[in-house]
């Protein structure tokens, strides 16, 4: 998938292609530096990058001095860290940190606190991503069988969901559910009490225990979540051929039959890496479930993202075991990652 | 497109007998309900969407008594300005929207700008030249996509502790620009990709420098990907809020849109319509934003996604 489908080896490169970029090729650009001595410095700088096909090396450094200072080099640190006592002493330089092993790692999985919230995240995770991928597929569908201009206004409108900061999209769905005037406690109250509404819900406080508050974020995220798959879902169902699904109305399959039969095994890898992104955005959410539940303030309301952060970054701070913690999650979104591949190398869909 | 909707049982069965017989006004009618119902359908999808979004819009025009009142109203009744006022004005905080929106459009701006350039130079040597380690930079791009950024703000904070970059708009640059760049690379080396090798060669022929083949062949044939990009990168600096929220923790005045509507919110948990009003403020023009280029993002991602 990632090798080179672009560069074909017959065509020129405008630098390297004579001779292979990593090949030390000495006596010669010596005698050519000495050969054109009466080129510019500019001149002889570019015959040089030619000569040793340092193009791409010279053209990709930027980038990779960013990337690597700041994304590479934390990341090693990360794992540094969660084997040593880094806590305030060492951050302001008053002790030295010391190697401690895994101790880091022990005390977490001996904490309660961490099970609870690896807990919550794999039950919000197992909850959001089905159902994001289900509402999705259903509009996909639905966006489908639109008219042209329904469907640009159906797709607009819900892709501005999508685009909502996540910050103001947290702001405006606490105030929703806000007991003192929010919307929806105001629409349980109205509900008859065969459809679960009722009086009691008038002030019902939503953010203060686990299990509404990432109610409310599991509604959050399927809305957050369903245009993204909506649009792209259609953009797959655009690349069927319209014949196969002819074909099964005219042998006579419904619409459920359908999908299972002809659409999913087709748009399969499609799927896969919806599901994927699903995972890892849901897994590792932070920004909405620090302002729902209320700035790290509620412990047993913690996710691993919350958990991880809470360990650097409230009094006092334990970076040592943030780190360990911030490496258990990138673990397990690693492993996550390698089975949607596996499962997609299997059904030859990487191919 | 011809088969049945999935939703709604009951107008795929009237449609699907409707169309057995050969009555043609049973035809027509079960066409334009199933029509009708498809866009009703269409509809509520496009209320779900939007309501939050309205629902702020309309909260941070309405007056206190109108917000608390015992049945809230989807349109103000009596709208009023004085929630913007106090955002403006910074009478809650202290310290005014304005101070909030240029901070964050200078940080992003000049992130964008640092993150399409050397995003488009990486982008040039993988998607033009053949080397060595270019599969392997190609993974490391999809790999280092994957590291969580509340992992990675732990050391960051510590790293940028010791360097003073904590509490400064400069740290905030840094990581945005680099956070932008596996994306912006991602993609752009596709457009950097099919630019014919002919157009080049044939300036070069003509004299064209290395720099003038760049400048009048290369750049206006990725631009299309260049925007793209850039509005990705846009809007991930602007609506950024982990580093922000670890980087500037006790400088105010330093605090970009998305940290000031939190901190906002925090200061005031009751004061709804100040709170709306300052996130309608930090929403709008990105969604307008949004709106405005999402035709050029989606033929920008299609060119960018397709080849892979």
């Amino acid at each position: 998938m990632v090798t080179s489908s672009h560069s074909r080896p017959g065509t020129p490169s405008p630098a390297g292609s004579t001779s292979p970029p990593s090949e030390p090729d000495g006596p010669r650009t010596g005698r050519s530096v000495s050969a054109t001595s009466d080129l510019s410095f500019r001149q002889r700088v570019g015959i040089w990058i030619r000569k040793h096909g340092a193009g791409p090396y010279l053209l990709l450094l930027p980038a990779t001095a960013v990337i690597g200072a700041l994304i590479l080099w934390p990341a090693v640190q990360v794992g540094l860290f969660s084997f040593q006592n880094y806590g305030l002493m060492q951050i302001s330089g008053v002790l030295p940190s010391q190697w401690i092993g895994f101790s880091n790692y022990s005390q977490i999985l001996h904490d309660p606190e961490f099970w609870q919230s690896l807990k919550t995240s794999v039950y919000f995770a197992l909850v959001v991503v089905p159902l994001t991928m289900i509402v999705g597929t259903l509009v996909g569908q639905l966006l489908a069988r639109l008219g042209p201009k329904m469907r640009t206004f159906v797709s607009v409108s819900a892709l501005l969901a999508w685009a909502t900061p996540a910050v103001s999209a947290s702001v405006i769905f606490v105030w929703l559910v806000d007991p003192d005037g929010g919307v929806v406690d105001w629409a349980l109250a109205k509900l008859p009490s065969w459809l679960g509404g009722g009086a009691h819900w008038a002030t019902f406080s939503w953010t203060n225990a686990t299990l509404p508050a990432y109610s409310v974020l599991t509604v959050m995220l399927v809305w957050t979540g369903f245009p993204f798959i909506a649009v792209t879902v259609l953009a797959g169902l655009r690349t069927l051929p319209s014949e196969l699904l002819e074909a099964a109305r005219v042998d006579g399959a419904g619409p459920w039959r359908t999908f299972w039969k002809v659409t999913f095994p087709i748009l399969r890898p499609v799927f896969l890496v919806l599901a994927l992104l699903s995972t890892i955005w849901d897994f590792g959410m932070f920004t909405q479930a620090y302002i729902v539940t209320g700035n790290l303030g509620n412990r047993d309301e913690y996710n691993l993202g919350l958990y991880e952060y809470s360990q650097a970054f409230t009094q006092p701070p334990h970076y040592g075991l943030a780190s360990a913690a911030a490496f258990v999650l990138t673990i397990i979104l690693l492993i996550v990652t390698v089975g949607y591949v596996r499962a997609a190398i299997k059904q030859g869909s990487l191919a | 497109m011809t088969s049945v909707p999935v939703f709604n049982s009951a107008v795929s069965g009237r449609a699907g007998s409707a169309r057995g017989k050969s009555a043609r006004g049973g035809r027509r009618f079960g066409r334009a309900s199933r029509r009708a119902a498809l866009n009703l359908l269409g509809l509520l999808v496009a209320l779900f969407a939007l309501f939050p979004v309205l629902w702020m819009v309309s909260t941070a025009f309405k007056p206190a008594t109108e917000i608390y009142s015992l049945t809230p109203h989807p349109i103000p009744l009596h709208p009023t300005l004085a929630n913007f006022r106090a955002v403006f004005s910074g009478s809650v905080i202290g310290i005014s929207y304005w101070n909030f929106l240029k901070n964050s459009l200078f940080i992003t701006i000049v992130a964008v700008v640092a993150s399409s350039f050397i995003g488009l130079l990486a982008a040039i040597a993988l998607g033009r030249f053949k080397f060595r380690f270019r599969t392997t930079y190609l993974i490391m791009l999809l790999i280092v996509q994957l590291l969580p950024q509340q992992a990675l703000v732990v050391s960051l904070f510590i790293d940028f502790r010791k360097l003073n970059l904590l509490d400064s708009l400069v740290g905030l640059i840094l990581v945005y620009t680099a956070f932008a760049l596996p994306v912006t690379i991602w993609m752009l080396r596709n457009f950097a990709a099919t630019v014919p090798r002919e157009l080049e060669e044939a300036a070069a022929i003509d004299g064209a420098g290395a720099w003038t083949r760049f400048w009048r062949i290369l750049l206006p044939l990725v631009s299309p990907g260049l925007v793209a990009t850039s509005v990705f990168a846009f809007i991930f600096a602007y609506n950024e809020f982990v580093f922000a929220l670890t980087f500037l923790g006790t400088d105010t005045a330093k605090f970009t849109l998305p940290l000031y509507v939190e901190y906002f919110y925090g200061q005031n948990s009751t004061n709804w319509g100040a709170i709306m009003a300052s996130s309608t403020l930090f929403t709008i023009p990105v969604l307008a934003f949004f709106l405005f280029t999402q035709r050029r993002l989606a033929s920008g991602l299609v060119a960018g996604a397709v080849k892979g």
